[in-house]
């Protein structure tokens, strides 16, 4: 393919906005709109307005917590894993995982305010002077959480802008106006002289390395909010990479969607091409066994031991209240996956879709059974109770998956959502192997 | 000084009689909103203490027996480490403090609680004229999104304690007298010193069928349940 035909298409994103564009981005915001005054009428009224309730302290609003810090484990920490091995085939790949990794993870960061009782008084979790000298306990996992996850946020972000900083001046360096002024700011003085190569080759290789360890832990810190409490079926030590794993499962899958609709809606077929589905459709296939295998010996473990308060929780998820979402996880994260990624014939564009679409409900209801089932039986059985979701958490569920729309179709439109450098070193690359 | 003292209880199980007034005179001594039945059902109604009623055996050889549950004050609070904000923390005393001004709302507290002991603020609270005359002043009126829960009727310790330090005197045993345990008519509740061994409360501590509520946590709690004996 050529050079100018490469810049040509990936650009064309930036030049032409169709009327469809805008009326994507008008349903998207409008709905994010409804989910963000859903929050402040719940601010003004009382979490009472959700359906959690004693003893079921946290319900959607963690789970959604769970779910996206989950699924921003598709970008980085895969983007950085495909660099660090030099698979040619992630060039197209890169910019759209690592885009999901920071979106991600700001929709997942936003969670632990909207369930505060009063989140006015957030700013009590950061260590900030304060004239009474006290600061966060320091022992909560919580406070673990924050910075965790704002390492994650600020790394993710500049693994995000550095390869951008080509491209930036490439669209620099083909407009007019606004936008010259606008990427010229962007591209922070890029005129791709060989020392600057080289320096943002290396940050690369560094931010590539320094990336993986802060992606494993902040999933591990996210499951210890579970696994430090005394809780049945919490306190578990397989939670660490049981919860990596999962979290690296799912945003797999919120991958492979992210790519079939950019394929669809920009028109990117000539750049996403089979093969990259089918890869990343067997990465799919490597982590559902992973994940089957991790919540195998989970259970396993918990049903062997026999103890009394564990098995109430075992009980109600394998064949109790709750049996009807286990078996339809086992089904979405095991079975359908299974079944469509181990036979090469099914593995084609549509099918990884299904599989990956499958996957996402699966993890969202497997974070939703870590949670609820073991809050709603508590050791005391007097205490006991049952949760159910009312209008207010959905509506918020809701609105944060258009928030995570509206804000991919934004940066698609502002940023080239494949790396034309990249792409073109690539063709060089092809050319020099050929 | 007052780290001297050791506040603990001992309930006797084979005189609660599961008449609730315990519950009723918590409620009103301290500023603890009734939502109403529905809310109630859904899970929102808030007993500092309640009377967990369990029937053992089958029909119609049915036994019915009570436990009045409250904050087990534990050495070793499972709650206390998981607040992010220094909340949920151990006083000199050896008392689970809750600072409402502190509290943000994670209900992680009432989370990694094994009782189910803590109770959340879901809505502000109302108190319909002329029921507000009867708020407690002793005790603050909490703010929607804070967590809550059983002081010990801390409000009474403090008084006694600033009412002894005046008289110089150390504070005597049975002076200080939570709302719930002045209220049983059983009196199957005492509250006192577990640091003083000659107290009401460490003597029935210390009785062979004493036993702590769910002892195989580790939580240490400073309440002793008396196990039942009597079949009636």
């Amino acid at each position: 393919m050529s050079r100018a035909r490469i810049v040509n298409d990936l650009l064309r994103p930036l030049r032409d906005t169709t009327w469809r564009f805008y009326a994507l981005v008008a349903v998207l915001a409008g709905i994010v709109a409804l989910g963000a005054g859903t929050w402040v009428y719940q601010m003004s009224q009382g979490l009472g307005l959700a359906g959690i309730r004693w003893p079921v302290f946290w319900a959607f609003y963690v789970t959604n917590f769970v779910f996206w810090i989950g699924i921003s484990h598709a970008g980085t920490l895969i983007s950085a894993i495909l660099r660090l091995v030099n698979a040619q085939w992630r060039r197209p790949v890169t910019r759209c995982a690592e885009v999901i990794t920071v979106f991600a993870l700001m929709i997942g960061a936003l969670f632990p305010l909207i369930h505060l009782g009063r989140p006015w008084l957030f700013f009590y979790l950061i260590p900030y002077p304060s004239e009474r000298g006290i600061w966060p306990n320091f022992r909560s996992p919580l406070v673990w959480d924050f910075f965790a996850i704002m390492t994650y946020l600020i790394g993710s972000t500049l693994f995000l802008f550095l390869p951008t900083i080509p491209d930036f001046a490439l669209v620099r360096d083909t407009s007019t106006g606004w936008r010259r002024r606008l990427y010229g700011g962007l591209a922070i003085g890029w005129r791709g002289t060989p020392q600057q190569w080289h320096c943002l080759e290396s940050a690369m290789q560094i931010m590539a390395i320094a990336i993986v360890p802060v992606a494993v832990s902040v999933h591990t810190i996210v499951s210890f909010d579970f696994s430090m409490t005394p809780v049945p079926m919490w306190h578990s030590t397989i939670f660490g990479p049981y919860f990596v794993t999962g979290a690296i499962f799912s945003g797999i899958a919120a991958l492979i969607v992210a790519m079939a609709m950019l394929r669809r809606l920009l028109r990117l077929e000539e750049y996403l091409h089979r093969v990259h589905f089918e890869n990343l459709g067997k990465l799919l296939l490597l982590m559902s066994l992973l994940w089957t295998y991790f919540i195998f010996a989970e259970r396993l473990t918990v049903w062997y031991g026999n103890e009394s308060s564990e098995m109430v929780v075992l009980r109600s998820t394998q064949h109790g209240e709750f049996a009807p979402l286990y078996w339809t996880m086992i089904g979405c994260n095991f079975i359908v996956p299974f079944t469509i990624l181990s036979i090469r014939r099914l593995r084609t564009i549509s099918g990884c879709v299904v599989a990956s679409v499958a996957v996402l409900a699966g993890m969202w209801i497997e974070r939703f059974l870590i949670i609820v089932p073991s809050l709603a039986h508590k050791y005391l059985p007097y205490s006991w109770g049952v949760y159910r979701p009312r209008p207010v958490e959905i509506l918020i569920t809701i609105s944060t998956f258009a928030g995570m729309g509206l804000l991919y179709a934004l940066f698609s439109k502002f940023v080239p959502i494949i790396s034309i450098w990249e792409l073109k070193a690539g063709e060089s690359h092809a050319g020099a192997q050929g | 000084m007052s780290a001297q003292h050791r506040w603990g209880m001992a309930v006797d199980l084979d005189r609660c009689t599961g008449c609730g007034a315990c519950v009723t005179a918590c409620h009103a001594e301290n500023n603890i909103p009734t939502v109403g039945a529905d809310q109630a059902a859904r899970g929102r109604a808030m007993h500092w203490i309640r009377v967990e009623r369990y029937w053992e055996g089958e029909f119609p050889d049915v036994r019915l027996k009570f436990r009045p549950v409250m904050c087990q004050q534990c050495d070793a609070a499972p709650c206390e480490p998981v607040c992010p904000t220094y909340a949920s923390h151990h006083t000199s005393e050896g008392l689970n403090a809750q600072v409402y001004n502190r509290c943000i709302g994670t209900r992680y507290c009432a989370n990694a609680c094994p009782y189910n002991v803590r109770f959340f603020e879901f809505f502000n609270a109302v108190w319909e004229k002329p029921l507000h005359l009867q708020l407690n002043p002793d005790v603050s009126v909490r703010e929607v999104g804070v967590m809550e829960k059983c002081t010990f009727c801390v409000q009474r310790i403090s008084a006694a304690e600033t009412q002894a330090r005046a008289e110089q005197r150390p504070t005597r045993d049975g002076q200080i007298t939570p709302a719930c345990a002045q209220s049983c008519p059983a009196r199957a509740l005492v509250f006192g010193d577990l640091n003083d061994p000659e107290s009401e409360v460490s003597r029935l501590s210390r009785v062979a069928r004493g036993e702590k509520l769910l002892d195989e946590l580790g939580t240490r709690p400073k309440v002793t349940y008396l196990a039942r004996q009597s079949d009636v």
